[in-house]
């Protein structure tokens, strides 16, 4: 290497350090001491540096010899999978359709940009106050089963409303549909519009033009906001708390709970499992589409 | 391939608002014909072509294909195909899925349509090519893809929205003169929009120079260009020279414009002089600024050069001249 090269090398990675050092200090050494933590030993009060695995071994107790039947681990594991899959669903069906309409149907950018914004409108407050803000539409005596109990549709205020998977199903899609419309909005507006033409052209009805070619030109945007959802569903344990009323388990909520009784090596081995399992779901959908070609 | 129709647009109006795009065209293209929609940008003729194809509303006037108003039908029942500008392949299908898509959208099983799609791509000689995505292929190679792809419907007229103007010169030229064979072979009329006279006067059977959303003339190329009606045609087709005279403005071919050494009834003087192989161009120009073009054979200019700044006088012969309205 000449002397300039071996300078422009060093002006690259100048260039890119300053944000490698903040991956570094904020992502990867925290990472690395959880990982770290996870393989201690620990007794009711303190963490003992020692390799164990009994942070993993302790928490999947049972689960092996009570099979057929699922322990708390793994039952835990299949709401939260239930959780994000229901959330994923129907976050994807209306922000598949928002984008949809953001894209095709509003012409003028001017409105685009404002109805992009009226979008933004549950982030103008707390994620708590906007759950809190279910209880007077959902609750015994709220809006809702007044409004039903009035129209004498039912005779006794219907509790499924609140505190269920009904209601932490319908909280966390409030919330996070957005994540799925930005960047599937951002892929249909990149389909050149002779594409819709050509298809017209050639055949297609409305329905054929959306499955034929829309659906698949907006696969990366549909996977990134596939893996906004399911990341965040999966570690959420606010939401499924209050929502649920403390009733229903959550992965995020072991960690959680472990957390609270200093438990750090199980509550890290259940981080880890959690990370571990997070990541598949995302190969598995990354497997789907290559995203990196389309960013 | 299929019965070719004639094709007649009668009164065809497209108005945005207040902004009339096309005003009231009138124009039949016999069966078999390769017509030329020329003009410059903002004319109209991308319009027409869009009205033509469906792809855009009909303010008023009727668009008919041989015997059937076509007017009011949806593109694809129409017996038109259309070539897309900068071709408009479905990037996420492969060649072959491309030229397929309006079969498959017909609900044509997948071996017969690949069947169908591979013979097409045999014609404009993509068979090779046939598993690859458009992306992997160059500007003329994706055009002959979709060229194939608005044959596969088999329709009586194509459609070619400025079809060569994403290519590089050479490949233009040679794309031009498989377009023209292609038109041939098939039998079916091509409608081609462009706003290169070259392009145009090469292939077109019928020429339409459009204006402000009018025709402002039609005719074989031959006509247009030696008999040009306007000013604006005699402009546009070039080769040229618009003079005033006692009556009227009159156009008169660059290559029948002679100019003579010293004073004359046309005085001039002389401002550039190009070497262009058989002609030598010179460019006059007169006292109030005008400039003219005369191409003079190399062995007649070779006999009394004249250089920059010289003093000559304009001339043609009578039967050169031709009114202009």
């Amino acid at each position: 290497m000449t002397p300039s090269t071996i300078a422009r090398h060093m002006v690259a990675w100048a260039q890119a350090a300053p944000m490698a050092l903040v991956f570094l200090a904020f992502f990867v050494i925290p990472l690395a001491l959880v990982v770290t933590v996870s393989f201690w030993d620990y007794n009711d009060w303190e963490m003992i540096p020692t390799f164990s695995g009994r942070g993993y071994t302790e928490s999947f107790e049972g689960c092996l010899t009570k099979l057929p039947e699922a322990c708390t681990m793994l039952k835990t594991y299949g709401q939260t999978l239930k959780f994000s899959f229901l959330v994923w669903f129907f976050t994807l069906a209306i922000g598949f359709t928002v984008a949809y309409f953001l894209a095709f149907h509003v012409t003028s950018t001017t409105w685009q940009i404002g109805l992009s914004l009226l979008c933004t409108i549950p982030f103008w407050t707390s994620n708590v106050i906007r759950m809190i803000a279910w209880i007077p539409l959902l609750g015994r005596n709220g809006l809702v089963n007044k409004t039903l109990v009035g129209l004498h549709l039912v005779d006794r205020p219907v509790e499924w409303l609140l505190y269920s998977e009904f209601s932490v199903v319908l909280a966390l899609v409030h919330l996070f549909t957005f994540f799925m419309v930005v960047p599937i909005f951002n892929s249909m507006i990149r389909i050149d519009r002779r594409l819709i033409e050509a298809a017209r052209d050639a055949g297609a009805t409305g329905w054929q033009t959306l499955w034929n070619v829309i659906v698949p030109l907006s696969k990366p945007g549909i996977v990134i906001g596939s893996i906004f959802v399911v990341t965040i569903v999966m570690g959420d344990f606010v939401t499924v708390g209050v929502m649920g009323g403390q009733q229903i388990a959550s992965a995020g909520k072991i960690v959680q709970t472990h957390l609270d009784a200093l438990q750090f090596p199980v509550a890290a081995a259940n981080a880890v499992v959690l990370l571990a399992a997070t990541l598949l779901i995302i190969a598995a959908m990354t497997r789907l589409v290559d995203v990196r070609k389309e960013l | 391939m299929p019965h070719p129709a004639a094709l007649e647009l009668a009164d065809l109006t497209r108005r945005y608002g207040p902004v009339v795009a096309v005003d009231g065209i009138d124009l039949k293209i016999p069966a078999g014909t390769y017509c030329c929609l020329l003009g410059p940008s903002g004319c109209g003729k991308t319009t027409t072509l869009r009205m033509i194809a469906g792809h855009e509303a009909v303010s008023e006037g009727d668009v008919l294909l041989g015997e059937a108003n076509v007017t009011d039908l949806p593109p694809a029942r129409r017996g038109t195909a259309m070539m897309f500008q900068s071709y408009a392949l479905f990037p996420h299908l492969s060649v072959l899925d491309n030229v397929a898509f309006a079969l498959k959208m017909r609900g044509v099983d997948k071996k017969t349509r690949h069947d169908k799609a591979r013979a097409l791509l045999d014609l404009v000689a993509m068979s090779p090519y046939a598993a690859r995505l458009p992306s992997q292929l160059s500007g003329g190679q994706q055009q002959r893809v979709a060229l194939a792809r608005a044959l596969i419907t088999e329709p009586q007229i194509l459609l070619l929205d400025e079809p060569l103007s994403a290519l590089d010169p050479f490949l233009r030229v040679k794309m031009r003169a498989e377009l023209k064979r292609l038109q041939r072979e098939l039998g079916i009329t091509f409608i081609h929009v462009t706003h290169g006279q070259e392009e145009a006067m090469a292939l077109a059977d019928l020429v339409v120079l459009m204006n402000g959303g009018r025709i402002e003339q039609q005719g074989s190329p031959r006509d247009v260009f030696n008999a040009p009606r306007t000013e604006f045609v005699a402009r546009f087709m070039g080769g040229h020279n618009v003079f005033e005279t006692a009556a009227g403005k009159i156009a008169v071919r660059s290559d029948l414009t002679r100019l003579t050494r010293g004073d004359g009834p046309r005085p001039a003087f002389v401002r550039t002089i190009e070497y262009q192989g058989p002609h030598v161009h010179v460019v006059v120009a007169t006292a109030d600024e005008a400039e003219h073009l005369a191409m003079i054979p190399e062995a007649v200019f070779d006999r009394d050069p004249f250089e920059p700044g010289a003093v000559v006088s304009i001339a043609w012969d009578a039967e050169a001249a031709h009114a202009l309205a």
